[in-house]
């Protein structure tokens, strides 16, 4: 039997080398030497879009050497809902989390601040506008980063043909493709006669009176325009007042014009009844009008995205922001941010822009330009208006500027849109005002 | 040595005594009964127990689930109109389809009882398929021909000129819908239950009644009746728990509109907890059908009890 002797230099330089090597190991970067993170995204209801953030994250993951994983979570049944209240439970979960408009809010003490990203953003892509502030910021702290994808502004989609022939409304002449907006005359009175035109004419405008948020949505922007607040910023009721009344005897008008079936209305509704060809005007582009594109182009045609008419108190347009949050037990939360800022670089808008045919919206002031919403089409030039390009329009949401956890409550219930169906159903003014003040009362809960 | 001995042959008994009564307790039926259902009752503790004194403890925080509250919630609840319209309508919903579920089914029971032997598989596997298609399926078909603008239903009443009819935007009809709904998924399973124990019923006592004179209402009333009587209490209970606990339904049909007039518990309790991200205030209003259904099994079980020990 051999057995083979180690002379002790031998000995010595084994021992280096091996010494070397475990020194040295941790800073070899290996395929995903920067460990892992784990994203829920919210699943995109436009073919292809979800492609487009799966290729900036992987392009992101290949640079930094980090496995990602990510879920699509559909909003469809409220799942994304639903997975945002579990993970909130048990602590664990996603590193970053896709949140629609209020959630941040209601999660704010579990959720990382994202101060550092947000404003380096700002600095970067320029000034956010006020909901996304509202929604996105609890004092100095930035609670998510604004997320491009999902985010969407529920302007008015109009029939080009139906206004022109029955109310006598040039919609791309007040809203011309690539130039400022020339809508003086589109307030809410001119709202109101065009709406009673069409419905004389059969083809009401498809405004829904339902508990939705498209319903929610519009009876929102009505009431800002009016300036009728129901909870003031302070969180005091203060839903008796005259611009209550009085968006509430507006409402009232506006209502006889609608289907009659509007207070059963979900928010695939309106979209149905303009892919139909029964409705001269909805409150939901530009997902009704892609919609139409796919199952009726005759109908798609003739769709002209625009802003909403100009109230005694100003013109708002109903936007709703999607938030990319990192969790404060997320594992790896500089990765998190890391990504979120590769996201929000203009070049990464721009291609989820163009894969979502226009429908995403940044909530950055210099982003609101891209070329998808001036080139889509048919008609060329349709969602130009969609972003806001002109700054014509205050980005506003339905309850606000209630403290945003009582504006959730006002939101989720759909108080705004039942106080209109109640005065329409011949309750009197003072009971629904009544009604309205218990019911808002109880949304104080802390 | 001796002692060690002696000790040695004291433990070999014992140990083939407790070898023996082990082997006893395995045999005993109640012993291999408990361990057959042990894995049940390890699923339902871990998915029914656990959630359950889970949402007891979440009913008791305030909303930010940071302090204890006790009975806080329920005390708020208490004082609010739509709580009490939810509590209402549940109520309506749930005795309102059980009664229909019940009668459809006593009576399809019966037809399908007297079709003939070689036919009558056919008619019961037919009349069971509401029951065994998912109700957030066969609820979606509802939903189109319940659809506020473009309604089968009213396509068809259109053609013999009767109005449309708001099935979804109008409290009344709104209602009536989602119950209509609730007992077309539910009379099956109380038909299948209710053939199940008329096939029991022994012939000879129609038989008897028969030459008593008894009439059909008669056999129905002195002979059908009381001899399905437990299993009508044990389907009413069983329906009224599944029934007041419902949510796809509604849910997917009226989602508690129009002007919350269709809310039931359940549906009241996600849009609170899980819309409204005040978990503690749904999970109150969740545990609020408890008490109402212990009551309802408390008088149908007692019953039962008593009809046991008369018997």
């Amino acid at each position: 039997m051999s057995r083979k002797k180690l002379s002790r230099r031998q000995f010595v330089a084994a021992t280096a080398l091996s010494s070397a090597a475990l020194i040295t190991a941790p800073y070899v970067r290996g395929a995903h030497a920067a460990g892992k993170l784990s994203i829920g995204f919210w699943d995109h209801w436009v073919p292809g879009a979800n492609k487009a953030s799966t290729d900036l994250v992987n392009e992101w993951a290949a640079k930094e050497k980090v496995e990602v994983q990510i879920d699509y979570i559909p909003s469809q049944g409220n799942k994304n809902l639903l997975t945002i209240a579990a993970e909130a439970q048990a602590k664990s979960g996603h590193d970053i989390l896709a949140m629609p408009t209020w959630w941040p809010h209601a999660q704010a003490e579990l959720l990382e601040p994202m101060n550092d990203v947000v404003e380096a953003l700002i600095k970067q892509n320029g000034e956010v506008n006020g909901t996304v502030k509202y929604l996105g910021k609890a004092g100095d702290k930035w609670l998510a980063v604004p997320a491009c994808v999902g985010s969407q502004i529920k302007g008015p989609c109009s029939r080009i043909d139906l206004m022109k022939q029955h109310a006598g409304i040039d919609v791309q002449a007040m809203y011309p493709a690539g130039a400022a907006p020339k809508a003086e005359a589109w307030t809410t009175d001119a709202f109101l006669k065009a709406a009673e035109a069409c419905h004389k004419g059969g083809v009401p405008f498809g405004i829904g009176l339902g508990e939705t948020s498209d319903s929610v949505d519009t009876v929102g922007a009505f009431f800002l325009a009016f300036g009728a607040e129901v909870v003031d910023a302070k969180g005091n009721v203060v839903v008796k007042n005259d611009n209550v009344r009085q968006v509430l005897e507006y409402y009232k008008k506006l209502m006889a014009f609608l289907p009659p079936d509007a207070p059963a209305w979900d928010d695939g509704s309106n979209n149905r009844w303009l892919v139909s060809g029964k409705g001269a005007l909805i409150m939901n582009p530009p997902s009704a009008w892609a919609v139409a594109k796919r199952d009726a182009p005759q109908v798609a045609e003739q769709c002209w995205t625009h802003g909403f008419p100009v109230g005694p108190k100003g013109r708002f347009a109903p936007f709703l922001p999607y938030f990319w949050s990192v969790w404060n037990f997320s594992k790896n939360k500089e990765a998190a941010k890391s990504v979120l800022t590769h996201l929000s670089q203009p070049a990464a808008v721009e291609k989820m822009v163009a894969a979502s045919g226009g429908y995403d919206l940044p909530a950055f002031e210099k982003l609101t330009t891209l070329k998808t919403w001036a080139e889509e089409g048919p008609p060329k030039g349709t969602l130009y208006h969609y972003p806001n390009p002109h700054k014509h329009q205050l980005l506003s949401i339905s309850a606000s500027p209630a403290p945003p956890k009582v504006a959730q409550q006002i939101y989720t219930r759909a108080t705004l849109t039942k106080m209109c169906v109640r005065f329409y159903q011949g309750e009197p003014m003072e009971k629904t005002l009544a009604w309205a003040e218990g019911e808002l009362e109880g949304f104080m809960r802390s | 040595m001796v002692d060690v001995a002696i000790e040695r042959n004291a433990a070999a008994p014992r140990t083939a005594r407790k070898r023996a009564s082990l082997r006893t307790a395995l045999k005993r039926k109640s012993t291999a009964a408990f361990l057959m259902t042990l894995p049940l009752i390890l699923l339902i503790s871990l998915l029914v127990i656990y959630p359950a004194f889970y949402s007891l403890h979440l009913a008791t925080l305030n909303k930010s689930m940071q302090r204890f509250v006790g009975l806080g919630n329920f005390q708020f609840l208490f004082k609010r109109e739509t709580f009490w319209l939810v509590v209402e309508q549940s109520c309506i919903f749930a005795i309102t389809a059980v009664i229909f579920k019940a009668l459809i089914g006593f009576i399809v029971a019966h037809f399908v009882h007297n079709v003939p032997a070689k036919g009558q598989r056919k008619w019961r596997g037919m009349l069971l398929v509401p029951w065994v298609i998912p109700p957030a399926m066969s609820t979606l078909a509802w939903l189109w021909l319940f659809d506020p603008s473009y309604s089968a239903f009213n396509y068809l009443l259109a053609g013999f000129g009767v109005d449309r009819i708001p099935w979804t935007g109008e409290a009344g009809w709104a209602r009536f819908s989602v119950i209509l709904v609730n007992i077309w998924f539910g009379a099956p399973f109380f038909m299948i239950m209710y053939l199940a124990a008329l096939k029991s019923v022994p012939e000879q006592l129609y038989e008897a009644a028969a030459i008593d004179g008894a009439n059909w209402w008669q056999r129905i009333w002195y002979v059908t009746l009381p001899m399905m009587r437990n299993i009508i209490a044990i389907t009413t209970l069983f329906s009224l728990i599944v029934t007041f606990a419902n949510f796809d339904i509604v849910r997917i049909l009226t989602a508690g509109g129009p002007l919350d007039h269709t809310h039931i518990f359940a549906t009241w309790a996600f849009r609170i907890g899980i819309e409204g991200s005040d978990i503690p205030l749904g999970a109150s209003v969740s545990l609020f059908m408890f008490p109402i259904l212990a009551i309802a099994a408390i008088f149908i079980l007692r019953d039962i009890n008593k009809r046991g020990n008369e018997a």
